[in-house]
Parts: C-alpha cells; sequence; structure tokens
C-alpha cells in the first residue's frame, strides 16, 4: 500500500528545436539610441555569420510552458526527502534566493573600484570567520568553486608547503571507501595514489598507516566521518603518525553536516580540508550545481593560499595580490559569490545554537532509520553510526533483488533513491543520508517504504527487478545512451 | 527552529526509538578529545527580517546607482524576467544531479536542449553539460588537448583573460604540462601569428587563444587553426562574451571551444557562480571531462534522456580519469538555456548588433588604441591623466569607467578596456567622452593656451 503518493497527469513537451517556427519571438529590445552600425563593415565580412542554425525560435509564452512542463519531470526536495547518502540533501531556505538577488550584490562587477565593494568583501571576510570557527582551522579560502576543486586546492597548498620544505613527495594515500574525487585530485596535483585498506570495522586501519607512511607519502585524505556514517575514532593517533613523518592530514569534508558545532577538524589534527556548502551549508544543488568549495587551512599552510587574499587596510578592505608563495589563482575572481551569500544567511539564520542543534537532529535521523531497518537489510559495519547509515544487499541479493533494483521500487513509493553502491567497500551498498531538514512524518513514511518493498522483494522479485511503474518514464537503457551516444538534436 | 521540523515530543519519541534519554547521547562513541567543549562561538540565529536587513546593508556599501563601463569578462547584460521564474521553481531548484533518470527527465532534458545549443552557437559537434566556468574551463581543455594529442607543451596567447592564464598555470604547473605565451601585435591588439610560429614546435599540444580577446578584439582564429594544426596540436579557442556569438563566424576551425557564458542572463555577482562550456569535434568526445547527456529510450519506448559516457569520469575511472570535476554548473546553465530560448534566433543577433553599435558610439568619440576589430570592449589610451584618475573623475559623475591595463599589461599601464553594452545609455557614454578628452585637452599645453 502506497500511501505517500498517487498518479496525477503529466504534461507531454516536445523539445525547443521541435516547437520552433522562423520569425516565432520570446524579446523585444529597446530602441537603439545610438546609429546602427553593418556588421560586415565593423567586424570584416568574414567575421559574420550568416545565422546560428537550428537556433530556437519560440513566443514567450511557449517557453515558459516549456521549462515548467519539464520542471514537473523532476523530483526535488520541495516535493520530498532525498535519502542520498554523502549527498546532503537538505532543505534550501528560500531567504537565501532572496538575499542572493538583492541588487548591491547580484550586480557587483568583480572589477569595480574596492572602495565600492566593501559590502561584498565583508560579506566574504564574515564568511571566512565563521567558516575558520566552525572547522577549528586558522584561514580560509572562498575560491574555490566546488568540492573538488577544493580538494584540488588543498593537494596543491600540500604539494607547496613539502616543496618548501625540500621534498614534495610522491604519494597521497586514499582509503578504499574514498569518493572518487580523491584519487582523480590526486592525479592532476601529480601525485600518485596508493589505497588503504579499511579495517575490519570500516575504520582506517592505523597500524597500517604507520606501515605505509614514509619519506614518499606526501598526505593522507581521509573523509571524517568516512562514507560509512562512522567517526574515524583514531584520527588523532593517525595526525600523530603522519605528522611524525613529515607528511599532512587532509579532511574530505562533504561529511561535515555530522560535526558542525560538536567537533572540529582543526581541533583533532586536520591540516587542510574542504567544505561542500551546497551540502553542510544548504545552498541548492539545482540539479547539479553551482557548488562552492571552501578550504580551510592550518596556519602553516597559510602562505601559500590562493590569490588575492583579503586584508584589513585601517577601516576598509583591500585585496593583497602579493603574495609570493602562493599556489596561485585556482578560478578567475574570487570565488562563487552568490552561493557564499546564500551559505552565510543560512550560518546567520541558525546562529552557533542553531547548528548545534541541527548536528544533532542530522543523527537522530540517521540513527532512528537504522533502528528501524537493521531488522530487514543486513548491516556489514555496526560501528555506531552518525549522520548516514550504509546497509548492504546481501540479503535481496540472494532473492535476486539488488541495491539498484530497491531504489528504483523507493521511486514508486515517492521517494528518491538512496546512494546506490557506494562506497565501493560494502557489497551492494545501500546508503541513507535524511538530513535535520526530514520530520518524524517523512521518515517514518520512508521507513515504512524501505519495509514494504523488503517484503515485496520476499514475495515477488521480478515485480520489484522492473520497477518504477508509476513515473511518467520508465527504466531507461543506459547502455545504448553510452553505445551509441546522441549529444544533440540534430533534426 | 524554523528548518527543524520537529516537535519536542516527536523528537522525544524519536530518542526512544533510538534508545537514548539526549541527543547528545548520540555523539558519546566521539573521543572526549575530539569533541568540542564549548558552544561555537558565532551569535545566535536571526529571523528572515533580520538577515535581509544585514545584506541590504551591506549590498549599500557596493556601487548602487551607477552607470559602468566595465566588461574583462563579466558583462553588464539584461535578464529577462523569465530566467528567475524558471529557475526558482523548487523542481529545478532543489533537484540532485540527475543520476536518476526516471525522476530527472525535466534537468536531463534541458541539459540535452543546452548542449545542442552551445553545439549550434560554436558550430562543434558536442557540448558537455557545462563547466564551473571560462577561467577552469581553459586547463581542462588544455589536459583534454594534451592527452589528445600526446603532447604536453601548451601555449597560451597574451591576449587571452589574464586571470585565465594564471588559472591555467595553476592546473598546469605539477602535471608535466609547461605553458608558454606568445604575443600580440602592438598596434593591431590581435594575436601576433609570426610569435606563434616562433613558439610552436613538435611537442605542443595545445595552442590556446581568445576570440574576441581580451582587449575585445576579433582574433584571427582560422590562421591560428592552420599553425598549430601544422605542427600537430590542437587549437583551443576561448570566448568570454558569448554574446558575441550572435553575429561572429563560429570557431569552426578549432578544436576545442572552451568559454564563459556569464553574459547569458548570470548576474555578475561579484564573480560567480558563473558556467563555464567545454565543446569539440566527435572525435576527441572520449577526452572531454564532466558530464554528458544522452538520448535513449526508456523500456517503453519512449524517448528519455540519460547521464552517459561515465566512464571518462571520476565516480568511475577515479585517478584515472579525464579531470577530478563531479559537479556541473545546472542551475547556471539552466539560465543561459532559457535566455537563449527567450533570444532565440533572431534575438541573439539582434542583441549583438545592439552592443556592436553601443561600444562603436562610444568608441567613435574616442581614439582607439589598437585597430583591430572589436565587438563590444575595446582599449583606449589615456592621455595626461593615469587611467585610475580618470576613473576618479567619472565616479563623481556616477559612472564607473573602465579597467586600468596596468594591473595585467605594465606596457599598457597608460591604457583602459572600456565595454558597451545594450545596457549602456548614449548620455553616460557622452560623459565618458567627454571625461576621457578633457584628460587629453588638460594634457595638451597648446590647446589649453588656446582655450585661455
Amino acid at each position: 500500500m502506497i500511501k505517500k503518493v498517487t498518479t496525477h497527469l503529466s504534461q507531454n513537451e516536445a523539445l525547443l528545436f521541435e516547437r520552433s517556427s522562423p520569425g516565432k519571438k520570446g524579446y523585444q529590445l529597446p530602441e537603439l539610441d545610438v546609429p546602427a552600425v553593418d556588421a560586415a563593415e565593423a567586424l570584416g565580412a568574414d567575421n559574420v555569420r550568416a545565422e546560428i542554425p537550428g537556433f530556437p525560435e519560440v513566443s514567450e509564452v511557449e517557453a515558459i510552458r516549456h521549462f515548467t512542463r519539464l520542471s514537473t519531470w523532476n523530483y526535488a526536495i520541495d516535493h520530498g526527502m532525498y535519502p542520498l547518502g554523502s549527498c546532503t540533501m537538505k532543505y534550501n531556505p528560500r531567504i537565501n534566493e532572496l538575499v542572493a538577488r538583492i541588487e548591491g550584490l547580484a550586480w557587483a562587477h568583480p572589477y569595480a573600484p574596492e572602495s565600492l565593494c566593501q559590502g561584498a568583501m565583508e560579506v566574504m571576510a564574515r564568511m571566512e570567520a565563521a567558516l575558520a570557527e566552525i572547522t577549528g582551522m586558522d584561514a580560509v579560502t572562498l575560491q574555490p568553486a566546488a568540492g573538488a576543486h577544493g580538494e584540488l586546492t588543498g593537494i596543491l597548498l600540500i604539494r607547496a608547503l613539502l616543496e618548501k620544505k625540500g621534498n614534495p613527495r610522491k604519494k597521497i594515500l586514499i582509503p578504499d571507501s574514498a569518493h572518487g574525487t580523491n584519487p582523480a585530485t590526486a592525479a592532476i596535483a601529480g601525485y600518485a595514489v596508493q589505497n588503504i585498506r579499511s579495517s575490519e570495522t570500516g575504520l582506517l586501519d592505523v597500524g597500517a598507516l604507520e606501515k605505509m607512511v614514509d619519506q614518499d607519502v606526501a598526505a593522507l585524505m581521509v573523509t571524517n566521518p568516512n562514507t560509512l556514517g562512522v567517526f574515524e575514532d583514531h584520527i588523532m593517533q593517525a595526525a600523530e603518525i603522519l605528522h611524525r613523518k613529515g607528511a599532512l592530514l587532509y579532511m574530505d569534508g562533504a561529511n561535515m553536516n555530522a560535526l558542525v558545532g560538536m567537533a572540529r577538524p582543526g581541533d583533532f589534527g586536520v591540516d587542510v580540508m574542504h567544505l561542500n556548502l551546497h551540502k553542510t551549508f544548504s545552498t541548492p544543488h539545482g540539479g547539479g550545481g553551482p557548488g562552492a568549495g571552501p578550504v580551510a587551512v592550518k596556519k602553516a599552510l597559510e602562505p601559500f593560499l590562493p590569490t588575492p587574499r583579503l586584508k584589513r587596510v585601517g577601516k576598509k578592505w583591500a585585496y593583497d595580490y602579493k603574495r609570493k608563495q602562493s599556489i596561485g589563482r585556482v578560478k578567475a575572481y574570487y570565488g562563487n559569490f552568490g552561493v557564499l551569500v546564500r551559505a552565510l544567511a543560512y550560518i546567520l539564520a541558525h546562529g552557533g545554537p542553531g547548528l548545534r542543534n541541527a548536528t544533532m537532529d542530522a543523527v537522530l535521523n540517521a540513527v532512528y532509520i537504522r533502528k528501524q531497518l537493521e531488522p530487514y537489510f543486513d548491516l556489514p559495519y555496526s560501528s555506531p553510526n552518525m549522520h548516514e547509515v550504509v546497509f548492504s544487499d546481501d540479503r535481496q541479493a540472494r532473492l535476486g533483488v539488488r541495491t539498484g533494483d530497491i531504489a528504483k521500487r523507493l521511486i514508486d513509493y515517492g521517494f528518491h533513491p538512496y546512494t546506490v553502491s557506494f562506497p565501493l567497500i560494502v557489497h551492494g551498498a545501500l546508503m541513507i543520508e535524511p538530513t535535520e531538514t526530514e520530520g518524524k512524518l517523512e521518515i517514518d513514511q520512508f521507513v515504512e517504504a524501505m519495509i514494504s518493498i523488503a517484503k515485496e522483494v520476499e514475495t515477488d522479485p521480478e515485480m520489484v527487478k522492473n520497477a518504477p511503474y508509476h513515473t511518467r518514464t520508465s527504466r531507461v537503457d543506459e547502455v545504448t545512451a553510452a553505445r551509441k551516444p546522441v549529444l544533440r538534436w540534430k533534426g | 527552529m524554523r528548518y527543524l521540523p520537529k516537535s519536542d515530543s516527536e523528537r522525544r519519541q524519536m530518542l526512544d526509538v533510538c534508545g537514548v534519554g539526549s541527543p547528545e547521547e548520540l555523539f558519546a562513541h566521539l573521543p572526549e578529545a575530539v569533541r568540542l567543549q564549548r558552544p561555537l562561538d558565532l551569535p545566535p540565529g536571526i529571523s528572515e527580517y533580520e538577515i535581509v536587513e544585514y545584506f541590504r546593508s551591506r549590498a549599500a556599501e557596493n556601487a548602487n546607482g551607477y552607470a559602468s563601463f566595465l566588461g574583462a569578462g563579466v558583462y553588464n547584460h539584461y535578464r529577462p524576467v523569465l530566467v528567475d521564474t524558471v529557475v526558482s521553481r523548487g523542481e529545478f531548484l532543489t533537484a540532485y544531479t540527475p543520476y536518476q533518470a526516471e525522476i530527472s527527465q525535466g534537468t536531463l532534458t534541458q541539459i540535452f536542449e543546452f548542449q545542442t545549443m552551445i553545439c549550434q552557437l560554436t558550430g562543434m559537434d558536442v557540448a558537455n553539460a557545462s563547466m564551473y566556468d571560462g577561467s577552469t574551463a581553459v586547463p581542462e581543455a588544455a589536459m583534454m588537448a594534451v592527452r589528445a594529442t600526446g603532447k604536453g607543451r601548451v601555449l597560451v596567447a597574451k591576449s587571452v583573460h589574464p586571470e585565465y592564464r594564471e588559472v591555467l598555470r595553476t592546473y598546469a604547473k605539477h602535471q608535466g604540462m609547461p605553458v608558454a605565451e606568445f604575443g600580440y601585435a602592438a598596434d593591431g591588439g590581435t594575436l601576433d601569428l609570426e610569435d606563434l610560429e616562433r613558439h610552436m614546435d613538435g611537442l605542443t599540444g595545445a595552442v590556446i587563444v581568445q576570440s574576441p580577446n581580451f582587449f575585445g578584439m576579433v582574433e584571427p582564429v582560422k590562421a591560428a587553426a592552420e599553425i598549430a594544426h601544422k605542427r600537430g596540436a590542437l587549437l583551443v579557442v576561448v570566448f568570454t562574451e558569448a554574446v558575441s556569438m550572435g553575429l561572429l563566424t563560429p570557431p569552426v576551425d578549432a578544436d576545442i571551444a572552451a568559454g564563459e557564458l556569464q553574459s547569458f542572463a548570470i548576474s555578475p555577482c561579484y564573480g560567480g557562480p558563473y558556467a563555464g562550456i567545454l565543446a569539440t569535434k566527435e572525435k576527441f568526445i572520449r577526452q572531454m571531462p564532466g558530464r554528458l547527456v544522452g538520448q535513449t529510450t526508456d523500456s517503453r519506448g519512449n524517448r528519455a534522456f540519460c547521464l552517459t559516457l561515465a566512464t571518462r569520469e571520476q565516480h568511475i575511472r577515479r585517478e584515472k580519469a579525464t579531470s577530478n570535476i563531479c559537479t556541473n554548473q545546472a542551475l547556471i546553465a539552466l539560465m543561459a538555456t532559457v535566455y537563449m530560448t527567450v533570444y532565440g534566433k533572431e534575438g541573439l543577433r539582434e542583441l549583438a548588433e545592439q552592443n556592436l553599435a553601443k561600444a562603436h558610439y562610444l568608441a567613435g568619440k574616442l581614439k582607439t588604441r589598437f585597430s583591430g576589430k572589436f565587438f563590444n570592449e575595446f582599449v583606449v589610451r589615456v592621455e595626461g591623466r593615469t587611467p585610475e584618475d580618470v576613473n576618479k573623475a567619472l565616479l563623481k559623475r556616477k559612472i564607473i569607467g573602465g579597467l586600468p591595463l596596468g594591473r595585467f599589461y605594465p606596457e599598457l599601464a597608460d591604457s583602459m578596456l572600456l565595454c558597451a553594452t545594450e545596457m549602456s545609455r548614449r548620455a553616460d557614454m557622452d560623459v565618458v567622452a567627454e571625461v576621457l578628452a578633457g584628460a587629453a585637452v588638460e594634457s595638451s599645453g597648446a590647446i589649453k593656451e588656446v582655450l585661455a
């Protein structure tokens, strides 16, 4: 019995190009108040195109209907829970959208004179300070555009510090439970990747670490809590081992939502970390971006941060471009300012005590789900979890139903799937992160749905394997999409 | 708190199920030494009204009510109302990356349309679902060209946006990817093709040029392509002013187009978030970084879209991926998609023509430094005063002048880069011309005497 959803009419909609007809318009420009210029003359005839072949021609009415209809084909947080592990899909407060559109912020040009950007600079300075306090670190750069971009910045900082000490070293250690961005980042920063196997409890194997860290190891990249949602309780010991041998500790802050206000990476030995503002700090995912990936560091790494840095000159903010040891720029201008504004609005709304309460509710929700689903799904690691919980499909796989099938069936119950088949150290993982912005009713419905599916697997596994049934689009043929790529409309 | 949807009694019931007396107990397993023993040193939470007040006050400390002639990679273009109407829909705003195709067809269809329009604009065969921005699209394009050619050296024109070149250097430094620069012609302000020839060798995998370039000049892309191709390198063409593509011949001779879409309804927003593009020829698809959406069918035989060719990406290939990039700029790319839809085929051209007309009107009143063809930006030499002094005079007239170039080009310390768009008013342009002419007048003693 599915209580949360029922079917309703869904509008069909052609592609823009199929809707086009020559001469239809959705715009009107003002009358030109200067003489028109002959393009061929001004630009050279060879430099002027005849037309943009195939470009859409639709009216304003058709344009709004087109995008509105498309929008109704999406699932979104505004519809309901998104139990995606490690993705921290929390509510996106609308006040964040409003303040980011205030004209004096939204239309600030990055090259306007500093004297006319003091408000924007103050926002960034306040954000840097807030993130430094939350992470327990000494300095923050807001320049990286997303989490993976922050990772790259962080690893380049480590390289710069080690280089200055005489040897950049060759390898980065990465646990087998890590996100794919970690090894990909290390490679771009010119490091070899060495995997470090998790212990039987799914945690960092400190004994193995002790043996692996040598003169070639630049850093360990660790996610804490790790991708099982478990806090690495030997993290301080790991930091001690690394520091003793001249290496550094990088923390992937993807799971910071479990720690804000409760524990600070700077206090447990982390040297450099990134934050995903679109996760922990509520800025919208927007269907896959934009993000922002600020990087927080200890004092020793501060001289290497990307240019420019904010500095106080008297009563004014200014930029410091003269930083000889800097790794350079990782992005034009100063960062994804619009995302920073939204995240700061979120921090202001919660305040210090509120952020801590949010963390507690996030963990409560995850533990509550675990307690209720444990009888129905295998839990490969029994350590206490924090903001997320990872089950395995072992029990269901015996009946031929895999985690991906259960996920698709969950759609019929009105939920977005959890994270499927990650982390890789869990066989057939079901990775569930509710976040603090789900209430008891929504979570209870999710738990009921998961239990109901577990029972369906026992009674009718074939039915589960062909789900979803209630979506306007049924299972999509991804194999053909990759084998015969059609990546643009050709008419 | 308004973002925490639980009553005390619900929280109590949930704690009971978890078998703990308080939420703090859920953290009891954390080692004592790692726990924060004090409250965060951040003020208590505030209301919506106070948040709006805070940001309005900050906005008031920025430029308000100024006309601006700044471009240099970030342009003032009108944003049609439809753009925010569409991107404010929660179904787009609050959706996740469309990995679950069955419930993400809205985003997937729109990205497919985006990819198509970027191909139509750039004359390329395939475009990805967007990059962080133009500045980071450049090193990704360089890395792609290096992978495709097996040659590690990169040549970039000095007329490419200086901050883009800085980003390229940061990325390249540790990948065994030496970056060298070649010059621009001192009179034309466009590529010094002889200097490019001089710098070319058999080890160069990528030649990177920008058109219109940082000075607003239209570059000889075809000639640059010939030089690059002759020695087995790929040509990457960068753009920062997407509106120019309403008029300019697309860079069909290039192998990769890497650009910035900020002009397409993305507010300047003090430098971001924007959306970058990467587009290329069919044969380089598998070297391409970033997300791609492809067309397929669902099990009922209906047209459907999904993310595809993921074997290039970090979540599958890890350290062997084409890039570490994970996110794209979906919501920002959606803004650009709506913008391209609203203007469409005729509108983008008309818009480009207005930009051309405005910039040429302003330039006509001044002496441009370079003789090349330009779109909506150009360089002027300031006589008698520094560009900074001229800007100070303009600020008094509520006008933000052009970008003084000395900061990026010491040889152009006496020059500024001016930009006019469809938003530039004739009256403001007349003031800019008047103030700049005033500078010239003051510098000329002879004229002063005549006036006296």
